[in-house]
């Protein structure tokens, strides 16, 4: 197939942009890796700048893993409810709550963190603890988990639904855990990679809340990249997409509950029309 | 294999629903139905026909004062999922989450019945409704009619006291609706299941109902055979509701009703009527010599067993006239219509 000359200047525009995204990136990672970043990789490649992050940070992966995955729990066990709730109700004030708890994520994070410390900091073993961290990533990422499930519920007929399990006998809690839930399950998935994405990489609003003893990865990458050298400031970064990058494939991949639902009513129709 | 339930009859007393912005949808109503009787709730959106059922079905509760009994059992406080009844939705209301055999056996599986009975039952249930070939299709992969069907066999797979079905064949397309409705005339029959019927269609109405409750704005306006409905409505409105009807002004004199393009004899009217209503297979052609009415014909539909005038020129609105006649038609052509005098309406 032969491309004229409009093909070849979209292609090269594309190719531009994205190396004006990729570029820093890849020299991040390769500064993660060289001995010498001003000598450049003639200085040759090593891992050693990893192994530093490791044992000089790996305390904060692991605190940075653990608030994810407390945050999801938290964001499940208040945003599911709270989205069933709002699916449910459409009156003036469930707007204004829908509403209401996005705002976290409108304001500025350093906003937030100071009213969370000006309101709790005289609270010492809170103030220290990373519960406190825990707190003001569950602000900001709930309006996340609340808007997908709600997304989920909002497009099928809930009403109708439970009112159907209901006539077959289902009392509230067995049409919640056997028809509300499972139908809300890519929500639900999608919410929490969000979540757990966020909370990960979440630096503005968990700046002011850490202490020393509480810091998340990416306070630590700032701390490396101002207090210790470049290589391994870079190496962290290295750890850092390591850790990221899965969860946004895998967001990709399931996180989008329309993409889902379209996806499976293409197999479905394939299935009608070749069973 | 088709056993005849055991249902109940139902009996509204008294029941009323108002909502809370002070709105009435249903004003205090009393209905009886038989055990085992098929009663169709006919009537125009909004006139409380769905409310009513949702009071059947415990989904709404009525007014205080107001009494749902199952048999013997007042429910009135019962919620639906412990009044054991199948509800059939026009939306269907299938679990996208389960399959086909899942979606029937869902009431088995609440009731805590193991799964080898369940599925037995729910397979039982799918050979009665012919849905076997589609046991493990999710409900996606069904079309509106199977979709339908299996609603239907969902609801009776908890072999309920009575089967409330809410426009239920609505959303499908004319055919199919026919068949459907056959098929679930036939069904109801066999097992003999106290059924209520609501819809705005009174073709199914009469087709489906072996009583029609026929209401508007929130009251019951007439109980009865699709026949009385059809040949004897108690109001203007039943007569306008259900099928065709023609409305001719005039007055009555000498046992007469003279309008101005002629006279129909009819001793049974009221001296101070002003207007007739009857159907269109109530009027005749007719010689000159004999007929009541003279018109012009408007327009002509041909349907096969008969043929559908429209005829100008009698009254204020064109007079539809069904002629059994083989006599072809043409348009301007003049018409002399005799009308049955017995089936002359007048409210």
């Amino acid at each position: 197939m032969r491309h004229g000359i409009g093909f070849w200047l979209q292609l090269g525009f594309t190719l531009l942009v994205s190396a004006f995204l990729m570029v820093p990136i890849g020299m991040s990672i390769l500064a993660g890796f060289t001995e010498n970043y001003f000598r450049g990789p003639s200085s040759g490649l090593t891992t050693r700048w990893i192994v530093e992050v490791w044992e000089r940070y790996g305390d904060n992966i692991f605190l940075s893993l653990g608030i994810a995955a407390s945050c999801l729990v938290v964001t499940i066990l208040i945003g599911v409810p709270a989205a069933y709730v709002l699916a449910k109700r459409q009156s003036r004030l469930s707007r204004m709550f829908e509403e209401l708890i996005i705002l976290p994520v409108a304001i500025p994070g350093l906003a937030t963190a100071l009213a969370l410390v000006m309101l709790y900091g005289t609270f010492g073993g809170f103030r220290s603890s990373w519960t406190f961290v825990l707190v003001g990533h569950v602000l900001y990422t709930l309006p996340f988990m609340v808007r997908s499930v709600l997304a989920v519920l909002s497009s099928i007929d809930l009403r109708t639904l439970e009112e159907g399990a209901a006539s077959l006998g289902a009392g509230f809690w067995t049409r919640f855990w056997t028809i509300v839930l499972p139908n809300a399950g890519s929500g639900i998935l999608a919410g929490s990679l969000m979540v757990t994405t966020l909370s990960i990489g979440e630096f503005n609003l968990t700046l002011l809340l850490t202490t020393p003893f509480t810091q998340t990865i990416p306070v630590g990458l700032a701390v490396a990249y101002t207090n210790a050298r470049l290589e391994l400031g870079s190496a962290y970064t290295v750890l850092f997409f390591a850790m990221i990058i899965p969860l946004l494939v895998a967001m990709q991949i399931w996180g989008n509950p329309s993409r889902t639902s379209t996806k499976r009513k293409r197999r479905a129709l394939e299935k009608v029309v070749s069973p | 294999m088709i056993r005849k339930m055991d249902s109940s009859p139902i009996r509204l007393r008294n029941c009323s629903k108002t909502y809370g912005d002070g709105t009435i949808a249903v004003g205090p109503v009393d209905i009886e139905i038989a055990a085992g009787e098929t009663v169709v709730i006919l009537g125009p959106s909004g006139c409380g026909k769905t409310t009513t059922l949702r009071m059947m079905a415990g989904l709404e509760m009525p007014d205080p004062g107001g009494h749902v009994l199952f048999g013997a059992d007042d429910v009135t406080r019962l919620p639906i999922e412990k009044r054991n009844v199948g509800m059939v939705f026009q939306s269907y209301a299938l679990f996208p989450n389960l399959d086909v055999l899942e979606n029937i056996a869902y009431g088995l599986r609440v009731r805590g019945i193991g799964l080898a009975e369940r599925s037995a039952r729910a397979r039982e249930m799918m050979g009665m409704m012919r849905l076997e070939p589609f046991a493990e299709r999710r409900i996606d992969q069904l079309s509106g009619g199977q979709k339908q069907r299996v609603a239907l066999a969902r609801a009776l797979a908890i072999q309920p006291r009575a089967l409330l079905l809410d426009e239920a064949l609505t959303a499908l397309d004319a055919k199919l609706r026919d068949t459907l409705r056959t098929e679930i005339d036939v069904l109801l029959r066999r097992l003999g299941i106290t059924t209520v019927y609501v819809t705005h269609d009174q073709e199914e109405a009469m087709s489906l109902g072996d009583r029609i409750i026929v209401m508007d704005r929130g009251k019951i306006v007439q109980i009865g055979s699709p026949r009385e409905i059809y040949h004897r409505p108690g109001c203007r409105f039943v007569a306008e509701f259900v099928g065709t009807m023609n409305r001719l002004p005039g007055e009555v004199r000498d046992g007469q009703f003279v309008t101005k393009s002629g006279r129909i004899p009819c001793r049974h009217l009221d001296p101070d009527c002003r207007e007739v209503m009857f159907r269109p297979e109530s009027v005749t052609i007719a010689d000159p010599a004999e007929c009541d009415l003279t018109g012009r014909v408007a327009a002509t539909f041909f349907l096969g067993d008969r043929t559908r005038l429209v005829v100008d020129g009698i009254g204020d609105q064109p007079v539809i006239v069904e002629s059994e006649s083989a006599g072809e038609f043409v348009v301007d052509q003049i018409v002399h219509l005799k009308v049955r005098s017995a089936a002359v309406h007048a409210f």
